[in-house]
């Protein structure tokens, strides 16, 4: 089995795609000739060809808007967002138009579409090329929104994401597109290479979404991440003494409720980890859904550690998203409430 | 002090207290403009841009080379346009009466632009796409739409194809070319054209149309759709629809200092064409033109219909706040409606009896549709569907967060 990047993995899934469903297409700004900023689609415009890969405007209204046609008319476009950053001038074709077609027209119209956007913080980005707006997209209704956190999920799930037949927010955690990184200020950069999640099979091969899985399996506290988060949350973990449990959730939309009830049911512990900002955030979503269904075996209050409320700041950034020293000392305090 | 430096603020030439005044519009006499080759571009479009196309003169005739461009299209067919466009305009007023006793909730009028829909759609294909606004019924009518529905959802009852789920007006059709309905103004735009690369990428040998008025040209997409349609030079026709009205606002708030819609397309490289939209065989003849012209590869065209919305904007709207009242008679294209029926009477192909019995027959078939319709639930008697029914169609098989909602509502 090779092993891979994030981004090798997620050029061999819309491969895959493309080499099997003729109605697969793929554009965005950047992704045709030159692959992308970040190289995720290189080669496969001249692999397939620039009707099934090629470059479009600065547009992103019209980069989804155009997708929404052609999905309606039949064809599974994967779109490309450069930075998560700019999908807001998009946000009204997802939201109000993607996400709805189906349910509007009583499924006369569907809009099948992936829109694929590198996410999160961690790469000196700055505020324009830092964010996670997850939040923003699953407190719509008809979207899916799915975060995978190493290469084996990113290829599975963007296949599925693909065949899907519904529109998928695709958040892709850029400070994981080549190695997983465990929060720590070395900047020493780890490979996937000598990571397991690193073998990719070869061809095709899908993950559910709407499944969550479990990372690290422990009985003291459930911790809840998604992204570059799962991997700061194990090397919290690794720094303590306690046995948890770490859950990638992996789709934010559907949510994976069972995987995380049975979880805290056994732990009677929960902390929520996300790089989002707190206030809204989608951890707030998951704590109120828990103390809804498990509140009688909670044995402490469950805590979040997320990015502060603030726009992301270039130069502090290390001291912005949750490091695994935040992340011990919350899972510590969680442990201390009798 | 720099008094030099002033904004600018449209108004319209008159408001409520004043006599209409249409004294701005430049009219060009009937067929002064020749037939563009298919292959037009941008460029050698200016004048047709700038311009009108009209066919019908003020006698009833026909003139110019548009004219001859339909010189086959024979009576029936003319005749059948009169009809849509008097089913359309019966519809309208039967259901803005339905909405005045409160059956429905909202209705949105589509009187006076009764050609641009009508004459339009006669000339699509099966398998072609509209993008419509709320306002492009006559495009539903004109493919044949079964009343029932067209009225179900009106009145958001079991008639209704898509169960209530929409606002009045925002219908969704697919097997009668009419595209489902965004209440956002704009965004669809975009979207026709993208459902038009479809077309070309799949070789299927349709096209798309895309359609907005003229206050929704100021958005975002109408742009975002001109220059994705200038790039890719998809099969679609961008139609823009003039009614000089978005809702209280003149048409000159959207426009700007642009001359007209039209030449808007000129600076994405889009060749385009400005149209008397109360001219029958005027829409007639262009629609055909850029019908072929996409279907032929030449890529995309955009139509300015220039036309006077004479209703209100919707059922909660009060024109007479805004504009002269009689604004609508002084309209100087006139009336669609009367415009054929003359056209169509000084050619002998139809006579003031004919008309009185065919508005008669049309009624009698509305109302008897409409009662029907009305049978199976209005605000006033209504039939209610099972909340369940919302659940589905969110997404493409129920997921469990929303099977737990249903269940926690009791369905
Ligand atoms: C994005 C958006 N902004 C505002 C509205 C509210 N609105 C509905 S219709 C309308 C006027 C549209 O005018 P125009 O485009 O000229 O079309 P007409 O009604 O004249 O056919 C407005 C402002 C909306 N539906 N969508």
């Amino acid at each position: 089995m090779p092993t891979m990047t994030m981004i090798e993995a997620l050029r061999d899934a819309m491969d895959v795609m493309l080499g099997k469903d003729p109605n697969v297409i793929i554009f965005g700004e950047d992704v045709g000739y030159f692959g992308g900023v970040f190289r995720c689609t290189s080669g496969l415009q001249a692999k397939y060809g620039e009707e099934r890969v090629f470059d479009t405007p600065i547009n992103e209204s019209a980069i989804v808007g155009l997708a929404v046609g052609m999905a309606a008319q039949g064809m599974k476009p994967c779109v490309e967002i450069q930075f998560a950053d700019y999908v807001y001038p998009a946000y009204d074709q997802i939201t109000q138009e993607a996400a709805r077609i189906r349910h509007r027209s009583n499924e006369q119209f569907t809009c099948p579409l992936v829109i694929r956007m590198p996410t999160g913080g961690g790469i000196f980005g700055g505020q324009t090329h830092s964010q996670s707006p997850e939040a923003l997209f699953t407190h719509v209704a008809g979207l899916k929104v799915v975060i995978p956190s190493t290469p084996y999920d990113a290829k599975g799930l963007l296949i599925s994401a693909i065949e899907d037949p519904d529109p998928i927010v695709f958040l892709e955690p850029k400070r994981l597109y080549n190695g997983p990184f465990y929060g720590n200020h070395s900047g020493s950069s780890v490979g996937w290479s000598s990571h397991p999640a690193g073998n990719v099979p070869e061809g095709h091969y899908s993950i559910e979404i709407g499944k969550a899985v479990v990372r690290r399996p422990g009985t003291d506290i459930t911790i809840l991440a998604y992204g570059t988060m799962v991997f700061v949350a194990e090397a919290a973990v690794r720094a303590t003494e306690i046995d948890a449990e770490i859950i990638d959730l992996r789709s934010l939309l559907p949510l994976d409720l069972e995987a995380i009830e049975a979880s805290v049911r056994k732990t009677g512990r929960c902390l929520v980890v996300h790089e989002a900002t707190r206030t809204s955030g989608f951890g707030a979503e998951v704590i109120a859904e828990i103390q809804q269904t498990c509140f009688w075996h909670l044995k402490a209050p469950i805590l979040r550690v997320t990015g502060w409320d603030t726009p992301y700041p270039l130069a502090q950034e290390w001291d912005y998203f949750p490091s695994p020293e935040r992340i011990a000392r919350a899972i510590t305090k969680t442990m201390e409430e009798a | 002090m720099n008094t030099a430096v002033r904004l600018n603020y449209s108004h319209p030439p008159a408001r409520p207290d004043d006599l209409p005044d249409f004294s701005r519009i430049a009219i060009p006499e009937a067929g002064k403009y020749d037939v563009p080759p298919l292959d037009l571009k941008a460029d050698a479009s200016r004048h047709y841009a700038e311009g009108l196309i009209r066919i019908m003169d003020s006698e009833s005739r026909a003139v110019g080379p548009w004219a001859e461009r339909i010189e086959d299209v024979n009576p029936d067919q003319l005749r059948l346009g009169l009809r849509d466009m008097l089913r359309m305009r019966t519809v309208d007023k039967r259901l803005l009466n339905a909405q005045r006793q409160g059956k429905t909730s909202f209705y949105m009028q589509g009187i006076g632009e009764e050609a641009i829909g009508c004459g339009f759609q006669r000339q699509l294909q099966r398998g072609d796409m509209n993008f419509p606004t709320y306002r492009q019924q006559s495009l539903l009518v004109a493919a044949d739409y079964p009343l029932e529905n067209l009225m179900g959802q009106i009145y958001c009852n079991h008639a209704d194809p898509i169960q209530g789920r929409q606002l009045p007006n925002m219908h969704s059709a697919r097997d009668f070319g009419y595209f489902t309905i965004s209440g956002n103004l704009g965004t669809q735009f975009v979207q026709s054209v993208g459902w038009a690369m479809a077309c070309a990428l799949r070789k299927c040998g349709k096209i798309a149309a895309g359609w907005i008025g003229d206050g929704a040209t100021a958005t975002n997409d109408f742009h975002s759709g001109m220059l994705s349609a200038s790039v890719y030079q998809p099969p679609v026709i961008l139609n823009v629809v003039n009614n000089q009205w978005a809702i209280s606002t003149y048409t000159a708030v959207a426009s700007g200092a642009g001359k007209t819609y039209a030449t808007r397309a000129l600076g994405y490289g889009i060749p385009a064409l400005r149209v008397d939209g109360n001219d029958y065989l005027a829409v007639l003849a262009v629609s055909r033109w850029a019908i072929e012209r996409a279907r032929s590869g030449f890529g995309p065209v955009l139509i300015e219909w220039f036309t006077y919305r004479v209703a209100a904007h919707s059922t909660s709207d009060d024109p007479s706040a805004y504009r002269p009242k009689d604004e609508a008679k002084a309209w100087p294209l006139g009336d669609p409606i009367e415009r054929l029926k003359s056209y169509l009477i000084r050619h002998g192909d139809w006579s003031e009896e004919r008309h009185v019995q065919a508005e008669a027959e049309i009624l009698e078939e509305v109302i008897q549709i409409q009662k029907a319709v009305e049978a199976q639930g209005t605000f006033v008697n209504p039939k209610p569907f099972s909340p369940s029914a919302f659940f589905r169609g969110v997404y493409a098989d129920l997921p469990e967060h929303l099977r737990r909602q249903r269940q926690e509502m009791g369905y």
